[in-house]
């Protein structure tokens, strides 16, 4: 007999988060219908594009990473209780690290650069996380404001960066200042499966999943960190740190969305740029990656399948806009729609669970002997 | 004013896996409190609410005056003239007291409000039945006792003939308690029927006329309340003759554990509510702090276990000075703590009960090695707690909310004795806990001071107090106005506890 987080509302963590899903997909189907398109051409198109082919599955994949990393990050930080919605800003932080290291060590050999880079993304997003822990411990400020601004602030650290220091020189020698850096050093890129664009960041991510999943309910630092999160009163009483855990929860959840950054620069963009905010970069995988997570039981294991999903839907919008030419706000909207439903049905599901629990009583030691027989 | 006659017939009512009522029969006459007496989870509430409508019985037929009606919702029971005070009270705290009665009701004066007709008639039910609350006084300034006035008067302005009353004294303070006992017979004198529901003995005993008790939805048997005694009550309760009252050799040793020391410290609100107190506890021996909620125990509970600040004074158990400790400290030297808010203090409800077993000890080898958990060590370390503290639950994966609040005591105790402690501070160990649980927690707690323990017992129950302590100890605002031996009479307690006496120690 394990501790198996899923194994009492099996139904709760899959099943009804899956129905919310198609229904999401439904309303969808009447939106499509409205805006004149076959919603089966539709979503045929969006899964032809996310995962028809090699190339279209590995785009899937590439999409799912940073959301995989961010969304990890959550568990973490939501499990202590602690709402982090600082992921954009942790991941440009960290990217902005890790490209100072690419830059700056640019003969430096692969062997030396890619770990080095990653590090930086790391400890990037792992301050930038802190502050907001340290804000809310000491200081108590609320943490969803202080991370939302957080964001904006990296957003306009790196704008500021990309303006002048680690500005691109060809660019100021040609006088077009556009704002972004140039190409980092080759030996910087993650390992990449040709001809696909497929990365090593995601194997990175899978891995971390299940780290997380160890850390979180298998070691005596998650134990805590949960026990903080569901009740800080009986966890003080008991010899916890409450304020430890709490910025320990957003410093791990800061970290992993900084190497979602690190990953995102060296294993696709290979050089950083922004359009003006945070989202420039991160495509917003800092929100989506939240989603991810939440979509995915707030479980790291649960938490990949819900991210390659979000990734699916990133990709196949292209497709469905390319073959099917309806608006990519559809997309957005489809992906909202999605959110709405699995949020619903959580609140839905929380509820009918007390509903039915109330009337149930302890079936006495026999049973309990039982589930030791069973062992 | 029609209901002379209420009965239940052959009530029946099921859950899923559970048999709630099993043909229970109940009445109630006009002039009479009727007790209605049980365990928790023997069926008492699940009756109250097929008779007040929340619930409908699968098979069964109640009767008022002899006569058939079928309750579908609480407005129907308040149309015959049912009432009912909810054990957790249903009022608008940020409204008055006149706009809570009128709430829901049809104004005179439609759509406009009348509220000057509510409070005119509520003053009058008010002084009728000595139920005296300002009409204009906001519920959430209102102490726990008024608000319950309210609730009666809620039901009472609604013409109802018929009260029932669900744990109405669990909230109250002693003094409370007496008043409402008064306005009680002052409705019986004026007609009304009564419905008690408790699991409090001398309570029934001191109120009731009859007494109806369940076990396990069924009913045991109804008695005449002047023809029993609570002996009788409680072996009708839990099937068994029931301990209340214990052995205890002397105190061997004059070993000090714990010793308080001038210690003061501040409410919630930053007010004094511990002040300058100074007591001891030796080992093998129970002192117990009697004295009325909120005269300061929650915060020398907290301040000796390290989650409230000491502003002066010191704290030492076994001669180390622990004042000011963290709590990881205080329990690594030998201090246990059942605390009074179980709930929010005691367990981690979302958390599954081997989960909870650990929680102070999940890092100490075998359970722990380095940081990683060893689940084979924890389930054999929470499998033999829950057999020998007979904590009742399907598998020791099961969240702990899900069990019931005896259950769940007896969880802590397990916890936190199974420490082997030196020194053991139990807040109201047995609020709210029924009587076989109750005896259970108490003859472990006899168990702890034979084996030397040093036992601090903070409880508000005074029979529990004199059933167990050693000596008692009475705090009244934050100071112990004496410490007596057990035997000293239940009135003189009383004085001190009220702060109208002084004993020097």
């Amino acid at each position: 007999m394990k501790m198996k987080p899923l194994d009492l509302s099996r139904f709760n963590a899959i099943i009804v988060p899956a129905i919310a899903g198609a229904l999401g997909l439904l309303v969808g189907a009447v939106m499509l219908l409205v805006l004149g398109a076959n919603p089966l051409d539709a979503y045929a198109a969006m899964v032809q594009g996310a995962f028809g082919s090699p190339n279209a599955f590995a785009d899937t994949l590439v999409k799912a990473s940073p959301l995989l990393f961010v969304g990890i990050g959550t568990c973490i930080a939501f499990r202590c209780n602690v709402i982090n919605i600082g992921g954009e800003g942790q991941i440009v932080i960290g990217a902005l690290l890790a490209t100072a290291v690419g830059l700056t060590f640019q003969e430096a050999p692969s062997w030396l650069l890619v770990p080095g880079g990653l590090l930086a993304g790391f400890i990037g997003g792992a301050v930038w996380g802190g502050i907001a822990g340290v804000l809310k411990t000491r200081f108590r400020v609320n943490e969803v404001l202080s991370t939302i601004m957080l964001n904006s602030i990296a957003g306009y650290i790196m704008t500021f960066f990309l303006n002048g220091p680690i500005m691109d020189p060809t660019t100021l020698d040609n006088a077009i200042r556009i704002p972004q850096t140039q190409r980092l050093p080759v030996a910087s890129d993650l390992w990449r499966w040709i001809p696909t664009r497929f990365h090593g960041g995601f194997v990175l991510g899978l891995g971390l999943a299940v780290l997380v999943y160890i850390l979180l309910w298998r070691t005596t630092m998650g134990y805590r960190i949960r026990a903080v999160g569901f009740n800080p009163r009986a966890s003080r009483y008991a010899g916890i740190s409450v304020s430890r855990y709490q910025l320990l929860a957003f410093v791990l959840s800061g970290a992993l969305a900084g190497l979602g950054g690190a990953v995102e620069l060296m294993g696709v963009t290979h050089r950083l740029f922004s359009d003006g905010s945070a989202s420039g970069f991160t495509g917003s995988a800092g929100f989506n990656g939240i989603i991810a997570a939440l979509f995915g039981g707030l479980h790291p294991i649960g938490t990949i399948p819900a991210s390659i999903l979000f990734g699916a839907l990133l990709v196949g919008a292209n497709q469905l806009q390319r073959t099917i030419q309806v608006p990519s706000a559809f997309v957005i909207t489809l992906d909202g729609l999605i959110v709405v439903f699995v949020v619903a049905s959580q609140i839905w599901s929380k509820r009918t669970r007390r509903v039915t629990e109330e009337p149930a009583r302890p079936v006495g030691v026999t049973a309990l002997q039982k589930t030791e027989a069973a062992k | 004013m029609n209901i002379q006659h209420v009965q239940l017939r052959n009530i029946t009512k099921r859950f899923p896996g559970v048999l709630a009522n099993d043909r229970v029969n109940f009445d109630v006459r006009a002039g009479e409190i009727h007790a209605l007496l049980g365990e928790n989870g023997a069926g008492k509430t699940t009756l109250m609410k097929i008779l007040y409508g929340l619930y409908q019985a699968d098979e069964g037929e109640i009767l008022i005056n002899d006569a058939p009606v079928r309750i579908k919702s609480p407005s129907d029971a308040m149309r015959q003239g049912i009432g009912m005070v909810h054990q957790h009270f249903q009022l608008v705290p940020p409204f008055t007291v006149t706009e809570n009665i009128a709430l829901g009701l049809r104004s005179a004066r439609e759509p406009m409000l009348d509220l000057d007709a509510v409070g005119k008639r509520l003053r009058e039910l008010a002084s009728r039945y000595g139920l005296h609350v300002d009409p204009h006084a906001l519920v959430w300034q209102l102490a726990v006792g008024q608000q319950q006035r309210v609730e009666i008067l809620k039901a009472l302005y609604r013409d109802a003939a018929l009260l029932i009353l669900d744990e109405p004294t669990a909230v109250l303070t002693p003094q409370e308690v007496k008043e409402l006992f008064v306005t009680l017979r002052r409705l019986t004198e004026t007609g009304h029927a009564l419905i008690f529901i408790s699991h409090k003995l001398h309570e029934v005993m001191q109120i009731s006329d009859r007494v109806t008790v369940l076990r396990d939805g069924r009913v045991v048997g109804t008695v005449a309340t002047k023809h029993t005694n609570t002996k009788e009550l409680a072996r009708m309760m839990v099937g068994r003759d029931v301990v209340t009252s214990w052995d205890k050799p002397p105190v061997k040793t004059d070993d000090q554990i714990l010793r308080i020391e001038k210690l003061s410290a501040l409410d919630d609100k930053g007010l004094p509510a511990v002040k300058n107190l100074s007591l001891d506890v030796r080992a093998g021996e129970i002192v117990g702090i009697a004295g009325v909620s909120g005269n300061g125990q929650r915060e020398l509970a907290e301040t000796l276990v390290g989650l409230r600040r000491a502003e002066s004074g010191v704290v030492s158990v076994a001669g180390r000075d622990l004042t000011n400790h963290d709590p990881a400290d205080i329990i690594a030297a030998g201090v246990a703590f059942i605390p009074e808010e179980r709930m929010t203090m005691g367990v981690i409800r979302d958390f599954t009960v081997q989960e909870n077993l650990i929680l102070e000890t999940h890092a100490q080898p075998p359970l722990a090695r380095k940081a990683l958990f060893d689940f084979d060590k924890i389930a054999a370390h929470a499998s033999q707690l829950v057999r020998e503290y007979d904590v009742r639950t399907p598998t020791l994966d099961t969240p702990v909310k899900s069990l019931s609040g005896g259950n769940i005591q007896k969880l802590i105790l397990a916890r936190e004795l199974s420490r082997a402690p030196r020194l053991l501070i139990a807040a109201q160990p047995t609020r709210g806990v029924d009587i076989g649980a109750t005896e259970y927690i108490h003859k472990r707690l006899i168990e702890q001071r034979a084996q030397g323990t040093a036992i601090l017992l903070i409880s508000e129950d005074l029979d529990e107090v004199l059933a167990l302590a050693d000596r008692i100890a009475v705090m009244y605002e934050g100071e112990i106005v004496g410490v007596v031996p057990p035997n000293t009479p239940v009135d003189q307690l009383g004085l001190m506890m009220a702060g109208a006496k002084r004993v020097s120690s």
